[in-house]
């Protein structure tokens, strides 16, 4: 319907005088390089999530599940919203299936939004997700959500809960998208996530949870 | 509880900038929280960038991917065009806001959609789009808090980052307690962000489309990447079954690997924050076998002027903008009339120099004169744009004779003004004229009274200059330089 616009525009376009590109990157100075933080990742991973208002906490490969069941005890979590078919899934359901005290009912997205609308905005108090990874340089985690584990998850409950594989904290976005070539094969949706949701839009007092998550814990997961 | 009907956003009619501006200066209350807010935001954007060499290779590599995509804007539309719909995002092309609306109409109406949610959005601000929606029967709920506070109140956003920065606790405390059911009047914060929270998640819910901005669009990927601290902005375009994001077709940037510094840029200066808490990437509706997100995502670029700003090297500078606001923060003239006094979407140095641009000379020229040219904001601009050097050129194409670059270009030129120049011309060519006359001014200068036609412009609000006994001509002739 619009091909004329797009004709047009582009023609303008074309038709301005021609600069010429700045190279890419840049050569000479000054020259700008993501930061590297080396050992010191995970100090500043934590510091900076926290500083956003997160809860963060180390656990092992095998014990996150007793560690998750603690802290879903002191926030009174009724029901959990969860991926039942990731190995992390099936990790909590076994952990929760052999366990008799009153951990919360597991809730799993296992069908479309249209058919658990109701659950995911208003039927949950908490959900456990994955993550791809985190980045030290701005303390964030990286989601990239898949048929398994959609993307409403991180965001609907008030709680969401993340687990981070301590060897998968990279220095920068730049070293992510550089290593694990991003730009080949991008996800219907890739999100940063650096606390929880928060507003400063009255009177720049910051206030949580307006629209996502009030509160965001952080699972490390040493090797 | 579902949210209140929204009134529509009042189109405010473009009025002086001088006058509007004399109204402001005269509200204490307005330059009360405006003045504490910029004062904080300057301080947090100082404190992120105290490293003077991280900010300065940083900011080099941020102008450096804007200039670079701009320099190739028509290849990269294309390329992102191209990328999109190999992500099943559809593209559409808008010369106007008009051919826009237009188009987010005709996708809202074919897909039966009655209520829409929006993220926060500049370029539907531009469009008058809740306003056009709603002249067809279709409901906008403006879901980043900012926003619903002004939309509540029937206003526009008097900031291009923080709408509401105009508003005081107590004024939203009145807002909500009498448009919210059963809201009661308190000035806790966090019982009146419960309050939106309550108000709109049902809006979310049964919201048949969601509407959003772009940050930036990344050709190399077929990529809309939006920021924001909310989770509006993700919930916006994750849970209604169709998204639509509006854009200017400036927002391209070439490469995935060209974000990085822009997004460290953005948030530090605008907020002072080091990253905002959602970065959301968006590459395509919900593919087979996913259980969440849009079936459908539709991108219209929107011209409406930019082609022709791109037209002309030095103004095409004004289109790297990423819409930080540091300018606006940062400005002498804004932190203390606020954003309303410019009539237009974008206010601040930014729009001094993006309005005059997009709307013509003959209709915001008085824009680029609302500044003191003290260059605060190109020393603020992540991305180097030379805001004063921009706000004098369009001075001059305002009176120039022959001016075609900018629209209504020579729309200034008054009687007055002709007769000026040609006096002005006509004494600095005759170095005795013009000799004589500065002695004169030297003699009687200073007993001129400051009412005098010409002076009065200066003195009505500045105490009277004392002119120099001696011309600089002639001190320098005495210490003996020649004088030619
Ligand atoms: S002109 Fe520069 S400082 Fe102002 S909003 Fe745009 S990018 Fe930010």
């Amino acid at each position: 319907m619009n091909d004329t616009a797009r004709a047009a525009i582009l023609a303008r376009l074309r038709a301005a005088p021609r600069s010429p590109a700045p190279a890419y990157p840049r050569p000479g100075t000054p020259a700008w390089a993501p930061p590297v933080h080396g050992s010191e990742r995970l100090a500043r991973f934590t510091a900076l999530l926290e500083a956003a208002h997160a809860e963060v906490y180390q656990a092992s490969a095998t014990d996150w599940p007793a560690r998750l069941a603690e802290l879903l005890e002191q926030k009174a979590v009724a029901r959990l919203l969860y991926a039942p078919t990731t190995p992390a899934g099936r990790q909590l359901a076994q952990a929760w299936g052999e366990a008799t005290d009153g951990r919360p009912r597991l809730i799993a997205y296992d069908r479309p939004v249209e058919a658990m609308k109701e659950t995911l905005v208003s039927g949950v108090e908490a959900a456990l997700t994955g993550t791809l990874g985190g980045i030290a340089h701005t303390g964030s985690l990286v989601l990239w959500p898949t048929p398994d584990e959609p993307r409403l998850m991180s965001l609907l409950p008030p709680l969401h809960i993340a687990l981070v594989e301590e060897t998968a904290i990279a220095d920068s976005l730049s070293a992510l998208i550089a290593s694990q070539h991003w730009a080949k094969a991008m996800p219907t949706n890739a999100l940063l996530i650096s606390g929880p949701s928060k507003t400063a839009d009255i009177e720049q007092t910051l206030a949580y949870g307006v629209h996502g998550p009030k509160a965001l814990i952080v699972l490390v997961i040493r090797p | 509880m579902n949210a209140p009907l929204p009134q529509d956003t009042a189109a405010t009619a473009p009025l002086a900038f001088t006058g509007k501006a004399r109204v402001a200066l005269n509200d204490p209350r307005l330059r009360a929280n405006f003045r504490r807010a910029m004062d904080g935001l300057m301080s947090k954007r100082a404190a992120q960038f105290a490293d003077a060499d991280e900010w300065r290779t940083l900011r080099a590599r941020g102008a450096e991917a804007r200039a670079r995509a701009l320099a190739k804007l028509p290849d990269l539309l294309e390329r992102l065009e191209r990328r999109c719909a190999e992500n099943a995002i559809t593209v559409h092309w808008a010369e106007t806001t008009g051919q826009a609306n237009a188009i987010v109409l005709d996708l809202l109406t074919a897909a039966g959609a009655k209520t829409v949610i929006k993220g926060k959005s500049m370029v539907s601000e531009e469009m008058h789009l809740n306003a056009h929606l709603a002249a067809h029967g279709i409901t906008a709920i403006e879901s980043d808090l900012g926003e619903y506070i002004i939309q509540l109140a029937g206003e526009a956003p008097s900031h291009i980052v923080m709408p509401c920065i105009h508003k005081n606790k107590a004024e939203i405390a009145a807002l909500f307690a009498e448009h919210i059911p059963g809201q009661p009047y308190t000035e806790n914060v966090d019982d009146l962000t419960g309050a939106a929270r309550n108000a709109l998640r049902g809006a979310f819910a049964a919201a048949d489309a969601g509407i959003s901005g772009v940050n930036f669009a990344v050709a190399e990927t077929g990529t809309l990447v939006l920021i924001e601290n909310e989770g509006n902005g993700r919930l916006s375009t994750t849970l209604p079954p169709l998204h639509i994001a509006v854009t200017g077709i400036e927002k391209v940037l070439e490469f995935l690997d060209d974000v990085p510094p822009l997004l460290s840029l953005l948030p530090r200066s605008a907020t002072g924050q080091p990253i905002t808490t959602y970065v959301n990437m968006i590459s395509g509706p919900r593919r087979p076998g996913e259980k969440d997100g849009p079936q459908a995502v539709h991108l219209v670029l929107l011209d409406n002027g930019r082609s022709r700003v791109y037209d002309d090297p030095q103004l095409r500078d004004t289109l790297r903008c990423i819409r930080c606001a540091a300018c606006l923060n940062h400005c002498p003239v804004y932190t203390r009339v606020g954003g309303h006094s410019y009539s237009f979407t974008y206010p601040g140095p930014i729009g001094k120099i993006l309005s005059p641009q997009l709307e013509g000379l003959d209709c915001a020229g008085d824009q680029p004169h609302a500044s003191s040219l003290c260059g605060a904001c190109a020393e603020v601009c992540p991305v180097e744009i030379p805001i004063p050097d921009l706000l004098v050129r369009l001075r001059g194409e305002a009176i120039s004779p022959t001016s075609r670059a900018v629209k209504g270009g020579g729309s200034a030129r008054s009687l007055g003004d002709r007769l000026g120049r040609r006096l002005s011309t006509a004494i600095l060519g005759q170095p005795r004229l013009y000799g004589l006359i500065s002695r004169l001014a030297g003699r009687i200068g200073d007993r001129l009274p400051s009412w005098l036609p010409g002076l009065n412009r200066w003195t009505r609000v500045r105490s009277k200059p004392a002119f120099a006994r001696r011309s600089l001509h002639a001190l320098a002739r005495e210490r003996g330089y020649a004088d030619e």
